[in-house]
């Protein structure tokens, strides 16, 4: 298993049955790949599906019914498509309930940055301000140091941001904290093998470790 | 009753010098294929605003357009798809501004709707905040984003009948019924065109007043 892997194992830990879910382009969406079969969730795609299900059978692709990355999708039974005013109705208006995206960066207060990098890349916000603003719960994915090593868990976010005081769980390859508004970051569990000074080490950011601190199972 | 079908090149010779011109679909789903590439063709028409909400994929008409060098202006949500309207925003050839999705759609449906403007929270504490006023209300922040107009809007449905009535499939829907409420002149790409009274008025997703041509394909 890659991180990456692990990663989407541990949060479909997180979706509970009966759930508005939205999935964020790249890893979050190898989330669906893991639900546990008694928990029967919605997946919702921005661009107006609520219900996405499987890819479409070789010949059975429909321009009518992609999802937000742009790939051929399916709908389950009791989907319903609508258009984007009435989509983000469901979003901005709190009728989702947890949102999983990629980051950045996150830092102590919660704040995230996942669209741009000036001066390199602006591939435009989409739907994601609009997803970590409206949605009850919002979890990041994301390996917890980036390519060179540094760390992207960070006192202060440098990069512009997505939203202010909105992540509520970082679910990592080494961690998973919780952010508690005004107080910052709890470390809730490790990964397998780890001690708490290693994850303190490649993590910027201050965190407190929970009395109940529990070893990541996915 | 008006006879609203005519050709695509018919259709596009309404874009003039100068105009704002929506383009619904979300990347290739409900793109306006057809309507886009008369334009490039047919229509010499310059200085132009482009309302998108990711100006398409390389695949797509739409990236001709913005490549012609007739786009002046484009307000999109995303446009990491198309690297050509990435380099307008970095080159400066082009003003591009960038808006959360949910911020966009409500922007052309306050448009359509006869709204002043709408207030959201999205975009509070980021750069999308810049330049626009605040309002607090009951103790939180929303921005007031402005109404989008525009002079033509370029849609595309499943199928029209001769009142201009439109059925659009699935997801498809994305940002073409609200920007057939938002132009002064509405053209409709149509797989299918059927008499009036043959579309069951429960199944109409943007009713035929808004529609003033359409150009049947395929």
């Amino acid at each position: 298993m890659n991180n990456r892997e692990f990663i989407a194992k541990r949060i479909a830990k997180e979706l509970k049955d009966g759930d508005v879910v939205n999935l964020g382009i790249g890893m979050p969406t190898m989330v669906a790949n893991y639900i546990p079969e008694d928990v029967q969730i919605m997946l919702q795609a921005e661009n107006g599906i609520l219900g996405v299900g499987p890819k479409p059978a070789l010949g059975e692709e429909r321009l009518d019914c992609i999802d937000a990355g742009g790939n051929y999708v399916t709908t389950v039974k009791g989907a319903s498509f609508f258009d984007s005013s009435f989509s983000f109705c469901i979003i901005r208006g709190g009728h989702v309930d947890i949102t999983v995206l990629g980051a950045l960066e996150v830092d102590e207060e919660g704040n995230v940055a996942n669209w741009m990098i000036p001066g390199k890349k602006v591939p435009g916000m989409g739907g994601a301000m609009d997803l970590v603003v409206g949605a009850k719960k919002v979890i990041l994915a994301m390996e917890h140091v980036n390519k060179d090593g540094s760390p992207k868990i960070l006192k202060k976010c440098k990069l512009p941001l997505t939203a202010i005081h909105v992540a509520k769980t970082i679910v990592t390859d080494m961690a998973v904290f919780d952010v508690i508004l005004g107080e910052g970051l709890v470390l809730k569990e490790i990964a397998p093998g780890l001690s708490v000074e290693e994850v303190q080490r490649v993590t910027e950011a201050e965190f407190v470790v929970s009395p109940e601190l529990k070893i990541i199972v996915v | 009753m008006i006879n609203k079908l005519m050709t695509a090149r018919e259709a596009v010779r309404k874009v003039k010098d100068g105009d704002t011109l929506m383009v619904g679909g979300f990347l290739a789903g409900g793109h306006p294929q057809n309507l886009v590439s008369a334009l490039v063709d047919t229509s010499s028409a310059g200085n132009l605003s482009i309302v998108s909400n990711d100006t398409g994929t390389q695949e797509l008409s739409i990236y001709e357009l913005i490549k012609s060098g007739r786009v002046k202006q484009i307000y999109a949500s995303y446009i990491g798809s198309n690297p050509e309207t990435g380099r307008l925003l970095m080159t400066g050839e082009a003003s591009v501004q960038l808006f959360p999705q949910g911020t966009l759609a409500e922007k052309i449906r306050a448009g359509g709707a006869g709204l002043g403007g709408v207030l959201t929270p999205v975009g509070i504490g980021t750069v999308v905040e810049e330049g626009k006023r605040k309002i607090d209300i009951d103790g939180r922040e929303y921005l007031l984003e402005m109404p989008l107009k525009a002079n033509v809007a370029f849609i595309k449905a499943h199928k029209a009948d001769e009142t201009g009535n439109l059925v659009i499939n699935g997801s498809a829907r994305n940002f073409n019924i609200v920007m057939a409420t938002a132009a002064d002149y509405v053209i409709a790409e149509v797989e299918n065109y059927v008499k009036a009274g043959e579309i069951d008025p429960n199944y109409v997703n943007v009713p035929g007043i808004f529609v003033d041509a359409i150009v049947k394909v395929g």
